[in-house]
C-alpha cells in the first residue's frame, strides 16, 4: 500500500500557499497527515499536489480570552490538550481530545484538520458544532468564518472551497452558570467511538434551563440535539433527531441503545459541572 | 510524465542523510530503503499498529504517516539511535532497552522498536509511572506475541534503571565536592 503520485509544494507563506491550491484543481492540504496520509496509502484519495502547510508561519497557536479558545491551523491535538488556559476557558475542548486517538497520533495530528475532516466518529467537529464554534478560512478571494452550524455537509465533506485553508477553530468560552460533560463508548481507548455524547447545560438557580447535546458516530454527520423542553426522556427525544446508520463497527440498534446509556450519564455529569462551578 | 524527485536531507540519530525521493515516499520507507535503517518496522502502514514509532523533536510519531519530504526540518531519532555509545561497535543498550532483556518484553521482536521509542518519550514526561500509566503509556501499540504482561513490567523496571542511574549520578557528583 503505497501513494500513488503527486507533486509536492512545501510553501512559506500562506499567501503562496492559497495561490498554489487555487491554481491545481486536484491539489489538497497536508496538515498532520493523521487522516490524509493513510487515505493516500489505501489510494482512497489520490490528488495531483499536495501543498504542506507544515512550514507556513504564525499557524501554531492556542489563545484564550474571555470571549473563548483560538486555535491555530498547525497547532496539534497534543498542545491543546496541553494547554491549562484552553481547560480553564472551555473545558469540553480537553476532555473530548483526550479521546482523539492515541498521544502518538495527537502529535502530529491538528484539531483544525480534523475539523475540516468533518469525521462524523469524530471528537471535535462535534464538540465545536455543540459549543456553536466557527473555522476561520483563508482563499485567494479573501477571508470568512463559518459557523459550526454551516460546516458539515455530510460524511467526510466539510463546506470549505477547495481553494480554501482553514486558519483557526474557535470554541466559545464555557459561560459561568454552565456545564459540559463527554462520555464516549469505543472498542479500546484511543479507538474511535461507537457512539459519543457531549453536553452543555445552563442553570438558573438550582434549575436546568437549558441543555444540549451533541453526538459523534451515532448519524453520518455530527448532530446536535436540544432538548431543553424535553428533560424527561432526553435521550428519546435525541432519538426522534437521529438516525443511527448500521456499519462494520456496531448495528443501529445497538447504537440506539448506547444513545439510551449515555444520554442520561452526559447530563447528569453536565448539571454536576454546573453545579460545581456555581459552588466554587 | 516522469516523477519528480526531490532532495531531501534527513537528520537521523545525529547525522544527516541525504536522500533523493518522490514526494510519496513515507518516512518509514526512507528510513529503512534509503538510510538503511531497518530497525524502524512497517506493519500496518496506516497508523494503528505503532511498530513504525520513531521519535520527532523528542515526541513519538508514526513515520508511516509522515512523507520523508515533510521531515526535513525535524531531528529524527529510530531504534538504532537509542543505543548508547560506550566506545564499542555496538554500544550500550538504553535503559529501555536493557529493561526489555531483563524483563521478556519481546518475543518476535517485530513491535519492539515501537514500543522501545514509545516509551523512552513516555518515560521523559512520566518517569515514575504507576503499572496503570504503564498500560496507558503502551496503549498506542500492539504486540501479536507477549500478551504485553512483560512489556509493562519492562516500562517499570526502565523507569527503575533510570532511577538507579540517577541516584549513582547524584552520589558520585557528591563523592566528588566532598
Ligand atoms: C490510528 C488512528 C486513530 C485515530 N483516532 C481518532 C479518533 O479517535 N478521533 C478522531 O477525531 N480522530 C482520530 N484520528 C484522526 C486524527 O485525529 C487526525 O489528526 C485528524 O483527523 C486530521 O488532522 P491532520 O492534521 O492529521 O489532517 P490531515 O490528515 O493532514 O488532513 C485531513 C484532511 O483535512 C484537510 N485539511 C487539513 N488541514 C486543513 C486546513 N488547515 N485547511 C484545509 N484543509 C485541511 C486535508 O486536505 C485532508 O483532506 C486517528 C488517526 C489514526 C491514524
Ligand atoms: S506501520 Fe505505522 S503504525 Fe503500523
Ligand atoms: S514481540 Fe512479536 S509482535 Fe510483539
Amino acid at each position: 500500500m503505497k501513494p500513488a503520485p503527486f507533486a509536492y509544494l512545501r510553501p512559506s507563506t500562506l499567501e503562496e500557499a492559497l495561490a498554489a491550491l487555487a491554481g491545481e484543481q486536484g491539489a489538497k492540504v497536508l496538515a498532520g497527515g493523521q487522516s490524509l496520509v493513510p487515505l493516500l496509502s489505501m489510494r482512497l484519495a489520490a490528488p495531483s499536489m499536495l501543498i504542506d502547510i507544515n512550514a507556513l508561519p504564525d499557524l501554531g497557536h492556542v489563545t484564550c480570552d474571555e470571549a473563548g479558545v483560538r486555535v491555530g491551523a498547525l497547532a496539534r491535538h497534543a498542545h491543546v490538550l496541553a494547554s491549562t488556559e484552553a481547560a480553564a476557558a472551555q473545558p469540553l475542548v480537553a476532555m473530548a481530545l483526550a479521546n482523539v486517538a492515541h498521544p502518538t497520533i495527537r502529535n502530529r495530528g491538528t484539531t483544525v484538520g480534523s475539523i475540516v475532516h468533518a469525521d462524523a466518529a469524530a471528537e471535535m467537529p462535534m464538540v465545536l458544532r455543540l459549543l456553536e464554534g466557527s473555522v476561520d478560512v483563508a482563499s485567494v478571494r479573501g477571508r470568512r468564518t463559518i459557523p459550526a452550524a454551516e460546516l458539515f455537509a455530510g460524511p467526510l465533506e466539510s463546506t470549505l472551497a477547495h481553494d480554501e485553508i482553514a486558519v483557526e477553530a474557535f470554541f466559545p468560552a464555557l459561560a459561568p452558570r454552565a456545564g459540559v460533560a463527554f462520555q464516549e463508548i469505543s472498542r479500546r481507548h484511543g479507538d474511535y467511538a461507537l457512539v459519543g455524547v457531549a453536553a452543555l447545560v445552563e442553570l438558573e438557580g438550582d434549575e436546568v434551563v437549558r441543555a444540549r447535546l451533541g453526538y459523534l458516530s451515532v448519524s453520518d454527520v455530527p448532530v446536535v440535539v436540544d432538548v431543553s423542553g424535553s428533560l424527561a426522556d432526553p435521550a428519546g427525544a435525541a432519538l426522534a433527531e437521529l438516525e443511527p446508520v448500521d456499519d462494520i463497527h456496531a448495528t443501529a440498534d445497538y447504537r440506539a441503545h448506547l444513545v439510551r446509556v449515555l444520554t442520561p450519564r452526559v447530563l447528569a455529569a453536565a448539571t454536576d459541572h454546573a453545579r460545581q462551578r456555581m459552588n466554587a | 510524465m516522469s516523477e519528480q524527485i526531490h532532495d531531501v536531507r534527513l537528520h537521523v540519530n545525529g547525522s544527516v542523510h541525504e536522500v533523493r525521493v518522490p514526494a510519496r515516499r513515507l518516512l518509514s520507507d526512507a528510513l529503512r530503503h534509503d538510510c538503511g535503517l531497518t530497525g524502524t518496522h512497517v506493519g500496518c502502514e496506516h497508523g494503528v499498529c505503532g511498530a513504525c514509532t520513531v521519535l520527532v523533536d523528542g515526541a513519538p510519531m508514526r513515520s508511516c504517516l509522515m512523507l520523508a519530504v515533510s521531515a526535513v526540518d525535524a531531528e529524527i531519532t529510530t531504534v538504532e539511535g537509542l543505543t548508547e555509545d560506550d566506545g564499542t561497535p555496538q554500544g550500550r543498550l538504553s535503559p529501555v532497552q536493557q529493561a526489555f532483556s531483563d524483563c521478556h518484553g519481546l518475543q518476535c521482536g517485530f513491535c519492539t522498536p515501537g514500543f522501545l521509542t514509545t516509551i523512552t518519550a513516555g518515560l521523559e514526561e512520566n518517569p515514575d509511572p504507576t503499572e496503570d500509566e504503564a498500560r496507558e503509556m503502551i496503549a498506542g501499540n500492539l504486540c501479536r506475541c507477549t500478551g504485553y504482561q512483560n512489556i509493562v513490567k519492562s516500562v517499570l523496571r526502565a523507569a527503575e534503571i533510570n532511577a538507579e542511574a540517577d541516584a549513582k549520578s547524584k552520589a558520585d557528583a557528591g563523592q566528588e565536592r566532598a
